[in-house]
Parts: structure tokens; C-alpha cells; sequence
């Protein structure tokens, strides 16, 4: 059996307006005065204890194999590079650690220094993924970014003199006040980088944040969904060109071997264990997810009380809702064979539209085309309801 | 539980008619005709304070809700008079407050001698009031002004019984002042009841003639029927006869409602009361006949049945199509109990299967709506409300239309439209504003009076369609709510109308075709495409809104096709959420209905075909 881990950090210097993620600064959580290095050790020893209750679900004699762990947050780049390595292998010896095990790290481009990459690389990292957003300083002032373009430069500068192989990195698009001039100096600065991989999102309004408040208030303009789409278009144009395939979509990459294997899991309906606060967990069918609360969570580990908020298990028809859902979203896409016949028919009218590639279906595979692509929700919701 | 005071009072059937006073009260909705009841039900003893409750009378809760009355009933009240401590029956007659049912109003007042014609001493009458005090005149009722809620501190008792006695010209200081409230007045009121309202009169020995002024169903007990003895004497052994169609019913019983009924050896000249024959539906006892007894049936009914002709109609058609069945059952079980509401099953290409339903009025309507969903647990879209045209083509055939969709396409050589005579009563200070909206209304001034320095009855000539239209909405939000409306139909007249379509594709949508007047058809067209756009959302293909009439384009909108319906992340965490949302969804997508190829939403449906007012709110919780 294989598992894969998700680490999350759930800290951050400061939070950017569009961000809802479950993060915060210390000193949201009471922790202003207390220095870097502590929260990061406190807090990875509470990760470690999560490790070993993940441990004790599984019988000794067949601990799973760990084929990928992803540091997520929140900027994982904040953690002292020894706390890292000593949570790989905290991993690494309770359960064990694949030959070719994918270890990613999220990093903010201005949290990385000579000093911590080389202590990430020898941690064990051997993919990181950068917060990039855009290459405009307007784009990035709106998303409330503060890093300079030569920061990123440099960052995989230094990961690819530390021999980190795998190099990511994510932009958003669709901002408030991007034009296509915008997006178009931002994917040339990406296609300038040394990278094999890119993650592009499309901005979402999430209630609750502050980017939200502004929208409402009218301060700053709804994102328009053709816009958005154009935009898309773009993307998919100028990377598909420069050697980047769409293997998920909302993800290119150089190569079938550049693609993020973690990430994957989630879209193939794998196990992953999600360690810290607010993280989601799969295990053959049920889903669980942590207290949200970074300090309820260490408490809760300290007390030995449980931290799960909550859990479901899913019954055939929710396992095949989530195969749809997730798999269409993929390169491969989903096999005919997976489909009633009234789904088939619900396919014809979009091999009609050239919504779905006609080829793939021939051959027995259901895959979306770009204009498809874009409407994958409205096809899933056609598919499933 | 009858109180001891009903033992030594005179008895149902042995009632000297010199002795009984029968009497209604008129009152607007809120101005207390409830509460008032309430404190004469306790004053003379006929409930203790035991089993007191508010609005003791009102059975709906529907009617309770809403403060108002929708179905009539009497009670029997006995009272030793303080003028002279002789003992007397009072039949207080409860009375609709609505220009809906002024045909069930006019059947109570006929079994009246007297009315109280109650007014909110803080508010002053309302047209709807002044419309039943005519009627009540009209029908020779002797009436007692009483001004309610004297406690209130925003009360002015002098201003209004200053207006009242110029209403029906008595003297200021003959308004009596009550507050149903703390009961102040409320025995002084019962001995004017006795002194000023006449006994019935009617002769003991002739055959037995009693005016049905009420009918109600009953899931224990079916028809229950409510009369006026006016001839002779009714039996719990007759077999009584209805005049107007002879058919016979066996007695099961007859009795009075004190205020729980009661069973009698009878009822005699004057008494009010009821009768059970087993009847299942009210439409075999119909508000304003005669019953007579078979064995000595009378000749000569009495005066003013007539048919309750619906006025407004409006298809319904369940939101979920599986519920037709229920929604038939459902017209059914209401129609025993409420005669004027008519219904015949109509198939709508937009709605699926329903009913057209005709109403007195949108009161009328609104009721019949909310107890079906309430009371079925159903959920219903109804049509725009409209009248019934009378059509005639150029070919010379005559047709009644009493669904848009159903207008002929033909050439048209005339339409006649109902319409009405309102009358609005308003603070003087909205003189200009309720004009304005007459007018655009294609309302006729007919006059205008002042009731008192500010305020003022205005009377115009309305075509009813209009009314229907959010007129009522209209006048109360451009008064700040203080103006009243009336209206009573008054005939039909020929109108410049014209049936607007509204096209998705290309394709007709029947729930959405409208008749208006010519010259408000390109605005009514311009609103209803724009609406539309607003509410159906984007398809994977461009959906023209058209409005038209005829094969004439008067309007168009566009809704352009969705080029972008996916979330870009979707990753661990997300997978939840996104599988629920997707599973509310599925909820959502029996909520669509497809036209041609267009889903659209329900709650599009709903908010299109909404007045004005409405649709903003249902467009608010989208």
C-alpha cells in the first residue's frame, strides 16, 4: 500500500487580500513575540506527533510506502530547514520513503536565502514550488505581493545550484486591473525561468477575504468570466509553444516526468495523509480533515484528545461523482467504460460542440478539449446530476 | 362550554323575535373587529377566562396570521340590557373585510337588521370600509358608529367621529369610543346594540324562508351551512329544500354557535344559526339562497342570489411536475369549501401541467396560493394574474379568453375588457401622486370628495386588468401606505390590446405571453426581455430573448453563451467541498426547466412573472 503525506504550515509573514487559505501570522495567533525559529521547532514537533498517531492505524508488519510528501501552507519556506529534515525523517523511519519519493516545498521567493535552500536541498527537498502570481508590480501590489521579480530569479538560481531537480511555479491570472499586456509579461518572465513546471489559477473572489471586501464595495472590479477565459486561452497558447503540456487543467508541464506526482494523487483518488491544522486526509474511501485552529490543534495533540472536525465516507455513487469530477479535470481523462449509457449521450452533445475530443473517444477515453476545458463544471454537473 | 348565563336566557327555537337584535360589524382589516368580538364574547359570558384566546372567532391560521376574517360566522350572544335588565339574544354576524368577497358581505348584511360600523380611531375609515357602509345603507341596516382603540395615545377620537358623522350624517358625540383592547365601552355598545337596532320581522305561521349567508366545509361534519330565519321555523326533523335548484337535503342537525356550536330543537323568525344535512360540498349550498322545507316549501325566495363570477385568473402549476395529482386533490378539497373558486386543468409548453384558476380578486388569489402550499405542503408558480376579454374576430366569432396564451392570432374586430369603478381614500397630500398613476393607468376621474379637511376620496373608472397589475403595490409605496382602494366591476368596455409573446430561441414560452394595451406593449416587452436576461443564466449557446407581437419584433435582448464554467484549483482539500457542492447542485437541476433547449431556473420563472416589487426580492436572494 502506498500513502502519501501533505504537511501543512500553517503560517505566513502576512496574509494577501485574495488568500483564504487556513493560515496565519503569528501574531493572529498570539505569537508575535515568539522567535521564528521557536514556532517553526514547537510546531514541527506537533507535525511529528500527528506522524506517529498516523503510524498506529496501520499494522506494523504493513506500513505503507511513502511515494510523495508535499510541504503546503501557509509559506513552508518560514520552517527552519532542520525542522524539515527532521520531519522527512520522521516519515521516513515509521513508515518508509519510496526510492524515487517526491519531496515538494512551497516557497515564497523572499524567504529563501543561500543558506536555507542548501538546508531544504539536504533535507531532502527535491522539488520546490514558488509563489510567482505575476511578473507586474500592479498585479502584485493588488494581490498584496510584495516580492521583486530578481527574487524569484535568484531563488531557482539557488535551487538549481543545490541540485533540487524538480522547480515549479504558481501564477495567477485574472487579477483586477491585469490587461493581456500584463499576463503576457508574466509568461514571458515565466518561460525565462529554469523551470519544468507551471501552475496557473485563475483568481477567485472568496467570500470572507479582503479582496472580497473590496469587490463588493465596489473599490475594486468583479473579475469577468470571458476575460478569464481569454486569458486561459492565452496561457494554454504560449505554454503549450514553449514545450509546456496540460496534463491537468490548471497545470503544464516539460515533461510526463516534471508533472507533480503528489498532486496527482489527490486527482486519481489515492491515500494521502494530511498532517496539521485543517488538513484533509484519504484513506480508501473516507475523508477526514483537522481542527482549523493552529493552537486548537496543538492543544488538542498535547491533550491526546482527537483533532479530526470531521469525516465522511463515501458511498459508490460519491466515489463515482468524485472520479468524474476529478478525472475530467485530467490529460488522460476518464475511460468510456466508466460511463452509463446516459452519460454517453450527454457526451454526444458535447463531441457536437467540440467540447470533447472526438479522437480520444474514439479510442476510448473521454478528454476535454480547450473550449472544454473551460466549461469542465457545467460538462461534470451535465455528467453526474 | 356554554356559560351559565345562556340557562336562564332565552332558547334557540322559543326566542320571542322582539327579543333578538342581529347585527355585523363592519371594520377594515387591523381596525380591531377581532379583539372587539373577543371582549363581547367575554362580557356576556359565553366563553369563560378560562378558555379565552385571541381572536377566538377567526378558525383559519391563516386568519389569524393575518388579522383577517376570510370566512363569515354568527354567534350567539345573550344579554340582560342595562337600560332596561330584560334579557336579549344577540347574533353578532362576522363579516369578510375584503372587496373580494363584497358578495358574501352583502349576504350578511341581508340577514342584519343593524351594523357596527367600527373604525380604528387612530386611522380613520378605509375604502374598503366606506364600500360595505354603502352597501349597508343600501340594504336600510340601522348603524352605530364606534370608534376603537380609544386607548391607543395616537388616537383622535373628535377628528374621526367628526368624519364618521359626516359619512352618514348623525350628530359628532353619537360615535361611541371603545377599546376592544381593555373592554372600555364595550357594555355600553351592547345596550346601544339593544336599544337602537330593530328586532327581525317576519311572520311565525308562513312557510319557512332562511337566507344562507355562510357555507363552510367541514372535514367531520361536511357542509356546514349558516342561515337567517326570516319566515316560519326550521326543524331538526325537516327535510328542507334549496329554492334555487329544489334539491332536497335530509336534516342531520341545526343548532346555534355559542360561540361552540350547539345543537337546537330548532330556529325561528329572526334566529340565526346553522345547519348540517351531510352535504360534502359548498357548492350545494350556496351563500345567498333560500332553504325552505319540502313539506311546506315557500314560492318566493328571497332576494339577491347570484353566481360569484371569478374576475381574475391565473394558471398554477406545481414547481415539482410529480405533484400534479396532489395539487388536483388539493383545488378539490378547497372548492368544497370556498364556491367561487373555479378551476379547469391547462397544459403550459413552459410549466408542464397545471390549472387555470379563476378568483373574485387578487385577495381571492393570494389565499387560495398560500393555503394550497401551506396547507398541501405544495410549492406552486402561478402566472401573471389576468381578466377575462371577450373577443371577437373579424370572421364575426365571439370568444372568451381567460388565458393569454389562448388569444387568437387572427384578425381581431374588437375586445371588450372588464372594467371598474374604484375608489381610493388618501391624506389630501397625495391628491397629485394617486392621479398620476390613474392615468397611467387609463383611469377615467369619475369625482372626488373631501371626508374631511385632509382627507379625500377620489373615484376613477379603471380598466380591472390594470388592478391586477401591481396597482395596489403602486398606490400603497407612492402614499407611504396610508391610501385605500376599492374597486367594484361595473361592466366591460371595448380596449386597444394586443397579445405580446415572448420568444427564447425563436420558441413562444406560453407562462411569459401577455395582453396589455397597445401603447404600453414596447415598454412591457423592453422590461420583460431585460428581466429575463438578468434571470436565465448564460447557455453553452447565445439565447436570444425576443418580445413580440404577432410576427413584429418590439424588443430584444441577448444572452450571450458562457465561455468559461470551471474552477481552476482542485486540489486535497477541495474535493470535499466541491463533490457537496456538486451534490446541492443536483437539487438545484430539478429546479430547471428546459425550453426548447434553454434551462431555466425556476426561480427565473417565479421572478419574471412576478409583480415588479416581487421580483427584485427574489432577484435580492439569488
Amino acid at each position: 500500500m502506498k500513502l502519501s503525506f501533505y504537511i501543512h504550515i500553517p503560517y505566513c509573514i502576512k496574509r494577501c487580500g485574495y488568500c483564504d487559505f487556513n493560515t496565519y501570522t503569528p501574531a493572529e495567533l498570539g505569537q508575535g513575540e515568539v522567535a521564528r525559529s521557536e514556532i517553526s521547532s514547537r510546531y514541527m514537533a506537533a507535525v511529528a506527533q500527528e506522524i506517529l498517531r498516523a503510524a498506529d492505524q496501520f499494522d506494523s508488519s504493513q506500513m505503507p510506502e511513502v511515494p510523495t510528501i508535499f510541504f503546503g501552507g501557509g509559506t513552508p519556506s518560514l520552517m527552519d530547514p532542520h525542522d524539515i529534515a527532521a520531519t522527512i525523517e520522521k516519515i521516513d523511519e515509521v513508515f518508509s520513503l519510496s526510492e524515487q519519493c517526491e519531496i515538494t516545498l512551497e516557497a515564497n521567493p523572499d524567504t529563501l536565502d543561500e543558506r536555507n535552500v542548501a538546508g531544504f536541498a539536504a533535507a531532502g527537498i527535491n522539488r520546490i514550488s514558488l509563489g510567482v502570481q505575476s511578473a507586474n508590480q500592479k498585479v502584485l501590489a493588488t494581490l498584496d505581493r510584495t516580492h521583486k521579480s530578481s527574487n524569484v530569479t535568484r531563488a531557482l538560481d539557488l535551487a538549481v545550484s543545490n541540485g533540487i531537480q524538480g522547480r515549479s511555479i504558481d501564477l495567477i491570472y485574472g487579477t483586477p486591473g491585469e490587461s493581456v499586456a500584463d499576463l503576457e509579461e508574466s509568461l514571458d518572465f515565466a518561460l525565462s525561468l529554469p523551470i519544468d513546471h507551471i501552475s496557473a489559477y485563475a483568481l477567485i473572489v472568496e467570500s470572507g477575504t479582503r479582496l472580497a471586501r473590496q469587490v463588493d464595495s465596489g473599490e475594486i472590479a468583479s473579475p469577468d468570466d470571458d476575460e478569464m477565459a481569454e486569458k486561459y486561452r492565452i496561457i494554454d497558447e504560449r505554454l503549450e509553444q514553449a514545450g509546456f503540456d496540460w496534463y491537468e487543467l490548471s497545470n503544464w508541464a516539460r515533461s510526463a516526468g516534471a508533472r507533480s506526482r503528489h498532486n496527482q494523487v489527490y486527482w486519481n483518488g489515492g491515500n494521502w495523509w494530511g498532517v496539521g491544522p485543517g488538513a484533509h486526509s484519504h484513506l480508501d474511501g473516507r475523508r477526514w480533515w483537522n481542527i482549523k485552529n493552529p493552537i486548537s490543534y496543538m492543544n488538542a495533540l498535547k491533550e491526546k484528545s482527537t483533532i479530526i472536525a470531521g469525516e465522511e465516507t463515501l458511498d459508490e455513487s460519491a466515489k463515482h461523482d468524485e472520479r468524474i469530477m476529478l478525472g475530467i479535470r485530467l490529460r488522460e481523462g476518464i475511460a468510456r467504460s466508466e460511463l452509463s449509457t446516459k452519460q454517453e449521450e450527454v457526451v454526444s452533445k458535447y463531441l457536437l460542440s467540440m467540447d470533447v475530443d472526438e479522437r480520444a473517444w474514439s479510442e476510448g477515453r473521454l478528454t476535454l478539449t480547450l473550449s472544454g476545458r473551460l466549461i469542465a463544471d457545467r460538462i461534470v454537473r451535465d455528467l453526474v446530476l | 362550554m356554554p356559560a351559565l348565563s345562556s340557562k336562564k336566557a332565552p332558547q334557540p327555537a322559543a326566542t320571542n323575535p322582539a327579543a333578538i337584535r342581529n347585527f355585523c360589524i363592519i371594520a377594515h382589516i387591523d381596525h380591531g373587529k377581532s379583539t372587539l368580538a373577543d371582549r363581547m364574547l367575554q362580557i356576556t359570558e359565553v366563553v369563560d377566562a378560562r378558555n379565552m384566546r385571541d381572536q377566538y372567532l377567526d378558525r383559519m391560521d391563516i386568519e389569524r396570521e393575518r388579522g383577517i376574517t376570510i370566512k363569515s360566522q354568527a354567534v350567539r350572544l345573550p344579554w340582560r340590557s342595562g337600560i332596561d335588565g330584560q334579557e336579549y339574544i344577540l347574533n353578532m354576524i362576522d363579516t369578510p373585510g375584503h372587496v373580494d368577497f363584497t358578495y358574501e358581505v352583502s349576504r350578511s348584511l341581508a340577514a342584519c337588521e343593524g351594523a357596527l360600523l367600527l373604525v380604528d380611531a387612530a386611522q380613520g375609515i378605509e375604502a374598503q370600509t366606506l364600500a360595505n357602509l354603502y352597501l349597508a345603507m343600501e340594504n336600510n341596516l340601522t348603524i352605530i358608529p364606534v370608534l376603537n382603540k380609544i386607548d391607543l395615545p395616537a388616537a383622535q377620537p373628535d377628528k374621526f367621529a367628526a368624519e364618521l358623522a359626516k359619512l352618514i350624517g348623525c350628530d359628532p358625540s353619537d360615535c361611541l369610543r371603545v377599546s376592544g383592547k381593555t373592554g372600555e365601552g364595550v357594555r355600553e355598545l351592547l345596550d346601544q346594540i339593544v336599544k337602537d337596532i330593530p328586532p327581525p320581522i317576519g311572520d311565525a305561521n308562513k312557510p319557512a324562508r332562511a337566507l344562507i349567508f355562510d357555507s363552510v366545509y367541514d372535514t367531520y361534519r361536511g357542509v356546514v351551512t349558516y342561515v337567517r330565519v326570516v319566515d316560519g321555523k326550521l326543524s331538526p326533523r325537516d327535510t328542507i329544500q334549496m329554492l334555487s335548484t329544489g334539491v332536497k337535503h335530509e336534516m342531520l342537525e341545526v343548532g346555534v354557535i355559542s360561540p361552540e356550536p350547539m345543537a337546537s330543537n330548532g330556529l325561528g323568525v329572526g334566529e340565526v344559526g346553522y345547519l348540517i344535512t351531510g352535504v360534502k360540498d359548498v357548492r350545494q349550498s350556496r351563500v345567498g339562497d333560500t332553504v325552505t322545507t319540502f313539506n311546506k316549501p315557500a314560492k318566493e325566495p328571497l332576494a339577491g342570489y347570484k353566481d360569484p363570477k371569478p374576475m381574475v385568473f391565473s394558471g398554477l402549476y406545481p414547481i415539482d411536475g410529480d405533484e400534479y395529482p396532489v395539487l388536483r386533490d388539493a383545488l378539490e378539497k378547497l372548492q368544497l369549501n370556498d364556491a367561487a373558486l373555479v378551476y379547469e386543468p391547462e397544459t403550459s409548453a413552459a410549466l408542464g401541467f397545471g390549472f387555470r384558476c379563476g378568483f373574485l380578486g387578487l385577495l381571492h388569489m393570494e389565499i387560495v396560493r398560500e393555503r394550497l402550499e401551506r396547507e398541501f405542503n405544495l410549492s406552486l408558480i402561478s402566472t401573471a394574474p389576468n381578466v377575462v376579454y371577450r373577443v371577437t374576430t373579424d370572421d364575426g366569432k365571439e370568444l372568451v379568453v381567460t388565458n393569454p396564451s389562448e388569444y387568437p392570432a387572427g384578425k381581431i374586430a374588437s375586445v371588450y375588457e372588464p372594467v371598474v369603478r374604484a375608489t381610493v381614500l388618501s391624506p389630501s397630500e397625495f391628491i397629485g401622486t394617486i392621479m398620476e398613476l390613474c392615468q397611467q393607468r387609463r383611469g377615467v376621474l369619475l369625482g372626488m370628495d373631501y371626508l374631511s379637511e385632509d382627507r379625500v376620496e377620489i373615484r376613477y373608472k379603471l380598466p380591472l386588468a390594470e388592478i391586477v397589475f401591481d396597482f395596489f403595490d403602486q398606490l400603497k409605496s407612492r402614499t407611504r401606505g396610508y391610501a385605500s382602494l376599492d374597486y367594484e366591476p361595473t361592466g366591460e368596455e371595448e380596449g386597444d390590446l394586443v397579445k405580446v409573446d415572448i420568444l427564447l430561441q425563436g420558441d413562444t414560452v406560453d407562462a411569459f405571453s401577455a395582453i396589455v394595451h397597445r401603447e404600453k406593449a414596447y415598454p412591457y416587452g423592453v422590461s420583460m426581455t431585460q428581466k429575463l436576461r438578468e434571470l436565465i443564466p448564460r447557455q453553452q449557446f447565445e439565447v436570444p430573448i425576443q418580445a413580440a407581437i404577432g410576427a413584429k419584433i418590439i424588443a430584444r435582448e441577448n444572452i450571450r453563451a458562457i465561455r468559461k464554467d470551471v474552477l481552476a484549483k482542485c486540489y486535497g482539500g477541495d474535493i470535499t467541498r466541491k463533490r457537496k457542492l456538486l451534490e446541492k447542485q443536483k437539487e438545484g437541476k430539478k429546479r430547471m426547466k428546459m425550453v426548447g433547449r434553454v434551462e431555466v431556473p425556476q426561480e427565473a420563472f417565479i421572478a419574471a412573472l412576478s409583480t415588479n416589487s416581487e421580483g427584485e426580492k427574489a432577484k435580492a436572494k439569488r
